[in-house]
């Protein structure tokens, strides 16, 4: 089975944001594979093993750092990777990034895509689904748990919903999106780290995906960014525990009105 | 703005939820003054009954797709069935929920539309030239950014919790449309829905949120947690460190790899209150934090802070708002 992953490289989720001119400040950030991309990956490597046959490929977009994130996907134990590399493809929204990502993908043989739910710095997730409608292919998104039928044909999954989990059978080729909960991505191993060396990262531009700058018309604009307003000051309650048990009560109630 | 504003209402085990309410608020508050209408869309199989209650929160016009095939809920067929409307109303903007469902249907519709969407806003202004300035939390909250769409229709997921509804008038009465829907296409098919524990409340929803991280000290402390909760009339939380040790479901976790929540309080029982934590937690509306070290982050954007001993303390407060309760 051929399975490619597509996954973005995020700022750490320790990071503290800052704000620059308006817009968010990139420098001096750590940069790492986003952790639902994490999930994905994970996923999509235990699906390898277990069917004994196939091939993870990587497919991520950005500028050259994204080939760190790549690495570290290889070195999990992904097979191949792509990166999909373009000045053009600068800033991309996330309908245009699957536009992007459908080009490469109808370059690349797959059975199943895997993408994380959405990346842990834009908060979008929406390339995932957007690139399932632009491939055609059916989408289970929120994925905790998924069974590939013996014959590799279909699938059985459950999806995170509020207060509770879906069943959900689809047929393959389909694309998933994962949720927290779905796995324990592994560590690279030292080897794997080593065999990172005889694996190639291919580099795709527009002109090998065949994308004019036409397709790649932003069709969203960020205005700007700022941080959200600094909370006011709170109080700290003093007193024994049953005092200060009843004054936050009573604050609660009297105060802020929210009890 | 002459063209309509489309709500996507949406159902849940035969109701509305609350969100879709709050949609029609959203969409009412943008609509003042203009020309167009608040319609609503209600898709799924037997939902005539609840059109009229979209009419009573602010819908001129209930649209409602009701199909056997709608009857369970798919991505495919729902936005298929979407489109259908969006040709024929042409809305200038389509307001959805920022839920599991609202945000797996919009990318879908929008990518049938060609236009990108704006995911979880948290507010919005109309600007003069037509197109909506939509705020929206990224790095989970740790800052906000100002986006404009630029293709027509603008489509927005709204979080819960954020937009107030109108009160509800019975005088306020919809127009009330039915359309039909042939040969939905749904590849990926819902076979079943597990709930969770009866009764259980999720954190993207709930009004008031009872937290714990890793000063709970394991899964057997989080019964205190679901007292208070429940006198309080909560959900219960959980911080990454808390999921992580596998104390509490994923489906609890609050910040930047979990849910990013905004309720009206939120009591933070032994969390100290790590960046990524806060970045998911930090709009509640009021924030309490319990906590045995006086250093701890968390202290600095709590509203009302308590140095002490949870499991002390925590079956006090319990105690108290159980005592409130009984006066009211």
């Amino acid at each position: 089975m051929n399975i490619v992953v597509c996954i973005k490289q995020v700022p750490d989720t320790a990071s503290v944001i800052k704000v620059k001119d308006g817009q968010i400040d990139y420098e001096g950030l750590t940069w790492v594979v986003n952790p639902y991309d994490e999930y994905a990956l994970e996923e999509a490597l235990r699906i390898k093993e277990k069917q004994g046959s196939g091939k993870v490929t990587l497919l991520s977009l950005g500028p050259e750092r994204v080939k760190e994130a790549l690495k570290t996907g290889l070195a999990m134990g992904a097979d191949e990777a792509v990166h999909l590399k373009d000045p053009a493809f600068e800033g991309l929204d996330s309908f245009t990034t699957a536009k992007v990502l459908a080009a490469a993908l109808k370059k690349t043989p797959f059975d199943l895509i895997w993408c994380g739910w959405k990346g842990v710095d834009a908060d979008q997730g929406v390339v995932g689904i957007s690139l399932a409608e632009l491939l055609d292919l059916p989408h289970v998104s929120f994925v905790t748990k998924v069974e590939i039928a013996p014959d590799g044909k279909s699938a059985t999954l459950e999806k995170e919903i509020e207060g509770g989990h879906e069943v959900v059978e689809t047929n393959l080729p389909a694309l998933f999106t994962a949720q927290k909960g779905l796995n324990e991505p592994r560590y690279p191993t030292l080897k794997g780290i080593m065999a990172v060396k005889s694996k190639i990262i291919q580099e795709w531009s527009a002109v090998d995906l065949g994308v004019s700058t036409a397709e790649l018309e932003p069709l969203a604009e960020v205005v700007g960014a700022s941080l959200p307003p600094a909370r006011k000051v709170g109080r700290m309650l003093s007193g024994t525990p049953q005092e200060m048990a009843a004054e936050l009560v009573r604050l609660l109630h009297e105060e802020a009105n929210v009890i | 703005m002459p063209s309509p504003i489309l709500v996507v209402a949406e159902e849940r085990e035969g109701k509305l939820n609350k969100v879709s309410f709050e949609l029609l608020g959203a969409a009412r508050r943008l609509a003042e003054g203009s020309s167009g209408g608040v319609m609503a869309a209600l898709l799924g199989s037997g939902l005539e009954a609840l059109a009229p209650a979209l009419g009573h929160y602010g819908a001129s016009r209930v649209y409602l797709v009701d199909s056997p095939a709608l009857a369970q809920y798919s991505p495919e067929a729902y936005a298929q069935a979407l489109v259908g409307l969006v040709q024929k109303i042409k809305p200038e903007v389509i307001f959805l929920s920022a839920t599991s469902r609202g945000r797996d249907l919009a990318p879908r519709l929008g990518a049938k539309l060609g236009v990108v969407v704006a995911s979880d806003c948290t507010d919005f202004t109309l600007q003069d030239s037509g197109r909506l300035l939509i705020t929206r939390p990224i790095f989970a909250g740790k800052a906000l950014a100002q986006v404009r769409l630029k293709g027509t229709p603008q489509i927005a997921t709204l979080r819960p919790n954020i937009f107030p509804p109108l009160s509800p008038e019975t005088s306020r009465t919809a127009a009330i449309e039915k359309i039909t829907v042939e040969g939905a296409t749904a590849r990926a098919v819902t076979k079943e829905v597990k709930k969770a524990a009866a009764g259980k409340k999720d954190v993207a929803e709930a009004e008031i949120i009872v937290s714990g991280g890793r000063g709970m000290k394991g899964p057997e402390n989080y019964h205190l947690l679901e007292e208070l909760a429940e006198a309080l009339g909560g959900a219960v939380g959980a911080s990454r460190a808390a999921v992580d040790a596998g104390w509490r479901p994923h489906s609890d976790q609050v910040g930047q790899t979990g849910k990013t929540v905004t309720p009206k309080l939120y009591v933070a029982c032994g969390i100290s209150g790590a960046i990524q934590h806060l970045a998911g937690m930090k709009t509640a509306k009021y924030i309490v934090a319990i906590n045995k070290d006086p250093e701890a982050p968390i202290f600095k954007i709590a509203d009302y802070g308590i140095v002490g001993d949870l499991f002390e303390i925590v079956p006090l407060i319990t105690a108290e708002a159980k005592k409130l309760k009984s006066y009211q």
